[in-house]
């Protein structure tokens, strides 16, 4: 339990030595060229290529396994509900219809729906490695001062990377509060019922919320006491200047970007249509 | 002539959401270089002065004021915060919770950063400033590693980096080990003696901080000044007592025995204080009292048996601890900071499994328990009240947990009143728990627990942050539970409560027990007292110096007195 999740983990990598800013600027694009595609091969491509990136960060997917598996719950969820409410989808993006298997109303299995819904379960898996690296691989003031250097406020930038500063502070508040009130015979278990239990995960929510405002007010004291936020601009103690690597992921990145783009444009629809 | 550095005069200040000022007629002047001690039981204002002084107040709290505030000459009250944070350099009680970098280097930077400092010279200005306090070997050590210590010095490093004139100290030992606490204040006098900077102390507990000197101790209640007094003369007052402020010990025993305290036998320090007109005193008076004697043959209640822990399979956490505990007795666990005195409580309310061992409550094994069938048995309190308390109304926490379990209404309103009776919160079983002071809620917590009728209860830190009064009044309170039979078990820094309340001790050192013994000895032992960073109690060093032939029994003898004239006086 030790383990804390989306904080930075410290390794020695490639990836974990490129500076911030550079990090943010190739998921930026490495996120628009995924959500700018639908393009069967280049998103294999991606998917791919993120597993490559991810080997070279070192950081293994044990570390991250509890987001991940989160993430791909939800995956599941939204596949589920896109089926749900659209099913013949696909269908009228490639405009044909091959039936697979015959189901009441509109709900026919079609084979341009379940392609369709691969498309879109391959962006989720382009996505998410990166922006799961991303989190592991900054610290937060690194990626507070490259959200800095992007244009992005040092107010604004300095307290989304409190609030990732804060997430395993606020994850271990979490865990003794819910230790506690399990103590007390509140049980969060599957053997209670759901109503019971979004009950009972209030007697943990509410003490998190409290206890969390109080970490906020010490937190801006402190800084207020230190001068934060008195100039307009700041400077970073940690400040990296672009190396050769950093160069060249951008580049890499911008690259692939362009590439991606005029191979998903190049025939006037963002679909690769197989059919 | 010294020249004056903060002055107050006729100072008033009033919280907006308040009726009542919470500080009047304050007239205090500082002079720098000065060392000086505010003490003040809870609520008295001295938190609401220290703001004053760093400029939280207006710059955070709102409120009217009244008279006026000025440093080095000047009025400063509606300065800003940040004009004043290059003057005053505060140092907040909880170092976890201060930090804004996640490395030593970069939370020195901070401020430096906030001011435009170029790189080249912050590096240059961080590694002045960490040699300063000690840190310049970690500088890029991550703060979540480092001791208790170490993180009050990187929060010292990093108000010292901007130069500032005054330090301010806002409680500088809670939640510190009575060793590291030592360290702490040896830390401030050194940088003092090497800076020549004013400081500005603010902690109740006064024997800690007389540890090195303090040039003057003012003491707040009420919102006013009661007493602005050189330590000798202070303690040669009663002024401490009549503040529900504690005095150091070996000052309350010279008083007990009937020597007269006065600022001649320079009663500031255990070492200078002059014991030589005491001695017949201290020796007869010791001999007067005496102390029950009591063993007792209850069964045990608890029993660790090698216990061994570890998050992972290469670092143990805990080796091998063994102890057990009788029905009815209360004891407590201490040792350092991160020793793994939390992680035992855990396991033994099921919270985490230990690795190897077994742990029985009433001879039966209960290793392989659920938290939930342990929590029949055995409560847990948490150190921090606000972890535990989700409803709005008093009766519906304490009664939370009783509902869940599916106990009858009619059952858990004779069982929550009886309950809220025995710890004295019956009269307010209607008031919403946010109207109640930390002490109440700690209260509170405690009642939550104990409605489900545990044998054992578990407090982590029971009277952390708490003034002399509210410390007594848990305690107590604790102790009459205990007589109704039972079970308790603390995890706790203060050595005056294990001394006190808990006649048996166990000290826990890098995961392992190291002693288990009488309180009395503990604290007196001195190899205890190193490996598990205790301090040794002021009582000992009395009685050696007065030439006592038993000093651990005298040190035993004082604690029992104590108590009972205090229990006498409530």
């Amino acid at each position: 339990m030790a383990v804390e999740m989306l904080s930075y983990i410290d390794k020695k990598s490639p990836i974990h030595s490129l500076t911030g800013a550079t990090k943010l600027i190739c998921l930026l694009l490495w996120s628009f060229t995924a959500m700018l595609t639908y393009d069967t091969r280049i998103l294999l491509f991606l998917f791919v290529a993120s597993i490559v990136i991810f080997k070279i960060s070192k950081i293994k997917l044990k570390e991250v396994s509890f987001v991940l598996l989160l993430i791909l719950t939800f995956l599941m969820l939204n596949n589920i509900a896109i089926y749900l409410f659209s099913p013949q989808e696909g269908v009228g993006i490639y405009g044909t219809k091959h039936v697979l298997w015959d189901l009441p109303g509109r709900y026919d299995l079609t084979a341009e729906q379940i392609f369709y819904q691969i498309n879109i379960t391959l962006k989720y898996f382009v996505v998410i490695p990166a922006a799961l690296l991303f989190m592991v691989t900054t610290q937060p003031s690194e990626f507070a001062s490259s959200l800095n250097r992007i244009g992005v406020s040092y107010r604004i930038a300095y307290s989304v990377a409190i609030a990732l500063r804060y997430i395993p502070d606020i994850q271990r508040d979490y865990r003794n509060i819910a230790l506690a009130q399990q103590a007390r015979g509140i049980d969060l278990s599957r053997k209670e019922k759901l109503s019971r239990r979004l009950k009972n995960a209030a007697a943990i929510i509410v003490p998190l919320i409290f206890s969390s405002l109080e970490r906020i007010e010490v937190i801006s004291n402190s800084m207020d006491l230190r001068g934060f936020g008195k100039n307009k601009k700041r400077t970073w103690y940690r400040a990296r200047p672009f190396k050769v690597g950093d160069y060249m992921a951008i580049t890499f990145l911008t690259v692939l970007f362009i590439v991606s783009i005029i191979v998903t444009f190049h025939d006037g629809n963002r679909f690769y249509n197989p059919f | 002539m010294k020249k004056p550095i903060i002055q107050f005069e006729n100072f008033g200040f009033k919280y907006r959401s308040q009726a009542q000022p919470t500080l009047h007629d304050i007239n205090l002047t500082i002079y720098e270089g000065e060392k000086v001690l505010i003490v003040g039981p809870s609520g008295s204002g001295k938190s609401t002065l220290a703001h004053c002084i760093n400029g939280l107040i207006p710059h955070s709290y709102k409120g009217e004021k009244t008279g006026s505030l000025k440093m080095n000459g000047q009025e400063v009250y509606n300065q800003s915060i940040f004009e004043r944070s290059k003057m005053v350099g505060t140092v907040l009680q909880d170092p976890d919770s201060q930090f804004i970098g996640i490395t030593v280097a970069e939370d020195i930077a901070f401020s430096l950063e906030n001011d435009c400092t170029p790189q080249d010279e912050m590096v240059n200005r961080v590694s002045q400033v960490a040699k300063l306090v000690e840190m310049d070997e970690f500088l890029s050590a991550s703060i979540h590693h480092l001791s208790g210590g170490q993180k009050q010095r990187v929060s010292l490093g990093g108000v010292m980096v901007d130069n500032v004139d005054i330090l301010l100290f806002d409680e500088p030992l809670a939640n510190l080990d009575p060793a590291t606490g030592k360290h702490a204040i040896d830390l401030i006098d050194d940088i003092q003696k090497e800076t020549n900077k004013t400081i500005v102390i603010i902690e109740h507990r006064l024997e800690d901080v007389l540890h090195s000197k303090v040039d003057r101790i003012i003491v707040v209640n009420e919102g006013k000044i009661v007493c602005d007094a050189i330590p000798n003369e202070l303690l040669s007052s009663t002024v401490l007592e009549e503040n529900n402020l504690r005095e150091p010990l070996y000052v309350k025993a010279l008083k007990y025995a009937g020597c007269e305290v006065t600022p001649e036998i320079e009663p500031e320090h255990i070492h200078k204080v002059k014991v030589e007109n005491c001695k017949d005193k201290l020796q007869s008076w010791f001999e007067a009292i005496n102390a029950k004697k009591h063993s007792s043959n209850e069964p045990i209640a608890l029993e660790l048996q090698n216990i061994s822990f570890g998050y992972d399979s290469d670092k143990q956490i805990l080796h091998n601890i063994s102890f057990s505990i009788q029905k009815g007795e209360m004891i407590s666990i201490v040792g350092k900071n991160g020793a793994g005195k939390s992680t035992l409580s855990k396991l033994i309310c099921g919270f985490e499994r230990p690795s190897t061992g077994k742990i029985l409550l009433n001879g039966r094994d209960i290793t392989d328990d659920s938290i939930k069938e342990r929590a029949e048995k055995i409560g847990i309190v948490m150190q921090n009240p606000n972890h535990m308390i989700s409803k709005h109304l008093i009766f519906d926490e304490v009664a939370f947990g009783l509902k869940v379990r599916g106990i009858p209404e009619k059952e858990i309103e004779e069982r929550v009143e009886k309950t809220l009776k025995i710890c004295g919160l019956y009269p307010f079983r209607k008031w919403p728990i946010n109207a109640l002071s930390f002490g109440q809620k700690k209260r509170v917590t405690i009642a939550s627990v104990l409605v489900m009728n545990p044998e054992v209860l578990i407090l982590d830190e029971p009277t952390a942050g708490q003034d002399f009064r509210h410390y007594t009044e848990i305690m107590e309170f604790l102790v009459e539970l205990n007589k109704l039979g039972v079970t308790i078990m603390m995890i706790t820094h203060d050595m005056h409560l294990m001394l006190e309340y808990t006649p048996r001790g166990i000290a826990i050192s890098n995961g392992e027990k190291i002693a288990d013994d009488t309180a009395a000895n503990l604290l007196t032992d001195e190899r205890v007292i190193k490996k598990a960073n205790l301090k040794e109690t002021s009582l000992f060093e009395l009685a050696l110096r007065s030439g006592i032939s038993q000093p651990r029994e005298f040190v035993q003898q004082f604690i029992h007195y104590d108590r009972e004239v205090r229990h006498r006086w409530q």
